[in-house]
């Protein structure tokens, strides 16, 4: 059947993803190293680093570089594509169990990376941090997670699907852009592994690449809960019920509300709204995961077997 | 918190004065720091803290099952988090207490932002920086016009902004709608809460089994419902009158038994219909996703079931049909449970009835596996069957006490007064036949549907301030409030064309994602060479 063969075709088309997104990964890992081995860094007491390049080395390290972002966007095709095949085979939208909602997450960070790395090209020793994340989510939902394509059950059928769980999977995966740019920023300023921090960006960069994204990804995130609730109230008769997905859907959305107050506060500018905005997609994840398979409860959609 | 007594010796004469003002310190350093960014914050975080609870430990509102079940799990812990009402979290005076102080923290925090806004659009744009140069955006170029020429150019390029100007100097401002956006958002927070808070007091929610084929409904009051949770101020009179008949349930599924659609044909009279004395039903095809909205009040198709019919022939002739809904107690093959009750008719002697009440309970496979032990392996209605049980004796319906519809009283059976006279499997039209020379048969199954009646009349307010909260939210993120200045200086050259030098600079006010590149373009707009 046609159906089936093009299910195949996406279930093929993701794996390439995931291992286009595992070489992308270890390309960025061989030019850190690369790189790190070709620069002497001498760390100042409390002064900038100091830098000294040998000129030749650095070219070759930026090659693995560049082939790794090149990958990066190959793979990004692939698994698009993977989402749409997907689609056509069970006729729906592809958005009706974990294994697609973590694929259209993890699109969406990819997506998020490729924007962000093109505006600050500065970005790209960063890439081997935002694919790490995104390889670990494919492959739990590629193995875990997985399930055939099939319809959905009629609770789910609604045009608010489309609507509501995009939107979730769009914020999701631009929040975890910022949440990985977070940890590279506390990284950087704890003064911890200084020969291997060195490499990144400044602790300023992926703070605002951190703030930056969040500003997008909270009102879209915002946007996506209002959506569910009024789908909420069309499906289960009232718009907000404290669901466990619901409060911790909420509680995410406070901290990440705490992050941005935590912003504009004396004292708090730096580290602790770092640290609140990498719990915020600590929750986010444990809202994903932990929520949907082991707290019983309206959103449980996982269609995972037993 | 320890609050320092000044060390005045009581009775001196200007006690009373310092005290007062005392107090006034106190009450407005407190107002202080829970107006303060840094109280917020920390409230934030308790509110987060504090909700984590209403979704790991198993909610009264949502699941009283599963509550009872972890008080017999952890049977030394439960009572104590009962006590703390960590079964009703969002219930619970702590968390009542945070969100409170967070929106008391809001307002104190807003308002007098608001006020500040207000104030500050009716203020002009600051007058230029003596020193332009250094501010974080700047640039001088010449252009080969006059004076006014110039000004005429930064006038179109300023077109939307705040703006001043003397002869030589423009000042402008824009993003007001930042500070207004951040404005809206926090108050329509207010605004959500309260509609939600009506919601809470005046709405309600009920639930109630109607059997298709016919069964009736109307939201009349209370005891029409099989469960009803009522808002703080309804007493459940005055309920908004309406009726619901539902003719017909389908359901669809997969080969693999998932459910695929769910529909419920069904008719309504409104309250107009009702006052007008209507007998007509307006049609509605009711499904999961698509309720039913009437003024007020909206009709859910929530759950499924089956209701087997039996009849009962007695010895006498006399003949009593009976169909109850079955419990589901499988939801993925919808094997149900339930009891069918039936009392002899015509026996009025008290002692008789406790001996000739008659109950068929068991369960109900919809597609049944066949066999002597029956179970359910799809969920639609393919191949029927009961494996029941036929007691007689007390069914203790008339000991004044309430007992479930799906079960019999197990005491009647323990003490002997009730007994079981048949174990049987019957699919439709099958019968067995008592000692007694009684028949039992299974004439068939009919569908019955959970119907929720919810009525919330704070939503739509709850709907509109989200969505006045998102405009506030976007506008107060994507919105940069900035400022430009330009000052002028005509100078004619050697040649005695008149020039303009034209020295600019920016400043944005809030956030450092930076005003460069609006900055680059006004410039490259202002210093272009005209055609």
């Amino acid at each position: 059947m046609v159906l089936t063969d093009l299910a195949l075709y996406s279930d093929r088309l993701y794996m390439a993803a995931v291992a286009v997104y595992v070489l992308a990964m270890v390309l960025h890992g061989v030019e850190y190293a690369a790189e790190r081995a070709s620069k002497q860094v001498l760390v100042g007491a409390g002064g900038p680093d100091v830098e000294v390049e040998e000129a030749p080395a650095r070219p070759r390290s930026e090659r693995y570089g560049r082939m790794a972002v090149s990958l990066t966007v190959l793979g990004v095709g692939l698994h698009l594509v993977s989402i749409v095949l997907r689609g056509l085979a069970a006729e729906r939208w592809p958005l009706g169990n974990m294994y697609e909602f973590t694929s259209a997450i993890t699109l969406a960070a990819m997506v998020t990376w490729i924007v962000m790395l093109r505006r600050t090209p500065s970005m790209r020793p960063v890439g081997m941090f935002v694919l790490f994340p995104v390889v670990v989510l494919l492959f739990l939902g590629g193995t875990v997670l997985y399930a055939p394509a099939q319809p959905v059950m009629p609770a789910l059928q609604s045009y608010w699907l489309v609507i509501h769980v995009t939107t979730i999977s769009i914020a999701s995966g631009l929040l975890l852009v910022p949440g990985v740019a977070s940890l590279l920023f506390l990284l950087r300023r704890s003064g911890k592994l200084p020969e291997f921090a060195a490499k990144l960006p400044s602790a300023d960069v992926l703070d605002r690449l951190a703030y930056r994204v969040t500003i997008i990804g909270f009102p879209l995130y915002t946007f996506a809960v209002i959506a569910g609730a009024i789908w909420a109230e069309a499906a289960w008769g009232r718009f907000w019920g404290w669901d466990p997905k619901e409060t911790v859907a909420f509680v995410a959305w406070v901290v990440y509300a705490a992050y941005l107050h935590a912003r504009a506060t004396a004292g708090w500018r730096a580290e602790r709204a770092a640290w609140i905005n990498v719990l915020g997609f600590a929750v986010m994840i444990f809202n994903l995961f932990f929520i949907n398979m082991v707290v019983a409860g309206l959103h449980s959609y996982a269609g995972l077997p037993g | 918190m320890a609050t320092q007594t000044p060390t005045r010796p009581h009775g001196s004469p200007d006690s009373r004065a310092p005290r007062a003002r005392l107090a006034w310190v106190v009450l407005r350093n407190a107002w202080r720091s829970l107006t303060s960014m840094r109280t917020a914050l920390i409230l934030l975080f308790l509110l987060a803290v504090a909700a984590l609870p209403g979704a790991l430990l198993p909610q009264r509102s949502l699941n009283q099952t599963l509550v009872d079940s972890y008080f017999t799990q952890y049977p030394w812990l439960a009572p104590t988090l009962d006590r703390l009402g960590f079964f009703d979290v969002f219930a619970s005076p702590w968390f009542a207490a945070i969100y409170l102080l967070l929106m008391i923290s809001l307002v104190g925090c807003v308002l007098p932002r608001a006020w500040e806004h207000l104030k500050g659009l009716r203020q002009r744009p600051v007058a230029v920086p003596t020193n332009l140069a250094r501010l974080p955006h700047h640039d001088e170029f010449t252009l080969d016009m006059d004076a006014d020429e110039a000004a005429t150019r930064i006038r179109t390029r300023l077109k939307g902004w705040r703006r001043t100007e003397t002869a030589t100097t423009f000042s402008a401002e824009k993003g007001y709608l930042r500070e207004a956006g951040n404005l809206v958002f926090h108050l329509s927070l207010i605004g959500l809460l309260l509609g939600f808070a009506a919601g809470k007091l005046y709405g309600y929610e009920g639930q109630v089994i109607v059997q298709a084929g016919g069964g009736q409904f109307c939201n009349t009051g209370i005891l029409g419902y099989d469960s009803f949770r009522a808002g703080l101020r309804v007493d459940g009179t005055n309920l908004d009158p309406f009726c619901v008949k539902v003719d017909s349930f389908t359901a669809d599924y997969l080969a693999n038994g998932q459910a695929q659609s769910f529909d419920a044909a069904i008719g309504y009279q409104t309250r107009a219909d009702l006052d007008a004395g209507v007998t007509t039903w307006r049609p509605f095809p009711l499904a999961v996703n698509n309720p039913l909205r009437l003024d007020g009040s909206r009709v859910y198709l929530q759950g499924n079931g089956y209701a087997p019919r039996f009849t009962v022939t007695f010895p006498d002739g006399q003949k009593r049909t009976g169909q109850t809904q079955w419990n589901t107690v499988d939801p993925t093959t919808m094997l149900a449970q339930g009891t069918q009750k039936f009392a002899r008719p015509g026996v009025t002697d008290e002692a008789q009835r406790k001996l000739t009440g008659l109950a068929i309970t068991g369960i109900f496979a919809p597609t049944s596996s066949g066999g002597k032990v029956i179970t359910s392996v799809f969920p639609d209605l393919r191949d029927p069957e009961v494996a029941v049980d036929v007691l007689r004796g007390d069914l203790g319906l008339d000991d004044g006490r309430g007992q479930s519809i799906f079960q019999v009283d197990q005491s009647k059976i323990d003490s002997g007064a009730l007994k079981r006279v048949a174990r049987v499997n019957l699919v439709p039209g099958q019968s067995t036949t008592l000692d007694d020379g009684t028949v039992v048969t299974f004439d068939g199954v009919q569908r019955w549907v959970n119907l929720q009646v919810s009525h919330d009349p704070g939503q739509d307010y709850v709907l509109a301030f989200a969505i006045l909260l998102l405009l506030g939210l976007f506008s107060s993120l994507t919105i940069r409030r900035r400022r430009f200045w330009a000052r002028l200086t005509p100078i004619t050259g050697d040649d005695g064309v008149k020039r303009t030098v034209v020295e600019i600079g920016g400043l944005a006010r809030t956030d450092r994602a930076g005003y460069g590149e609006e900055f680059d373009r006004l410039r490259a707009d202002l210093a272009k060479k005209d055609d």
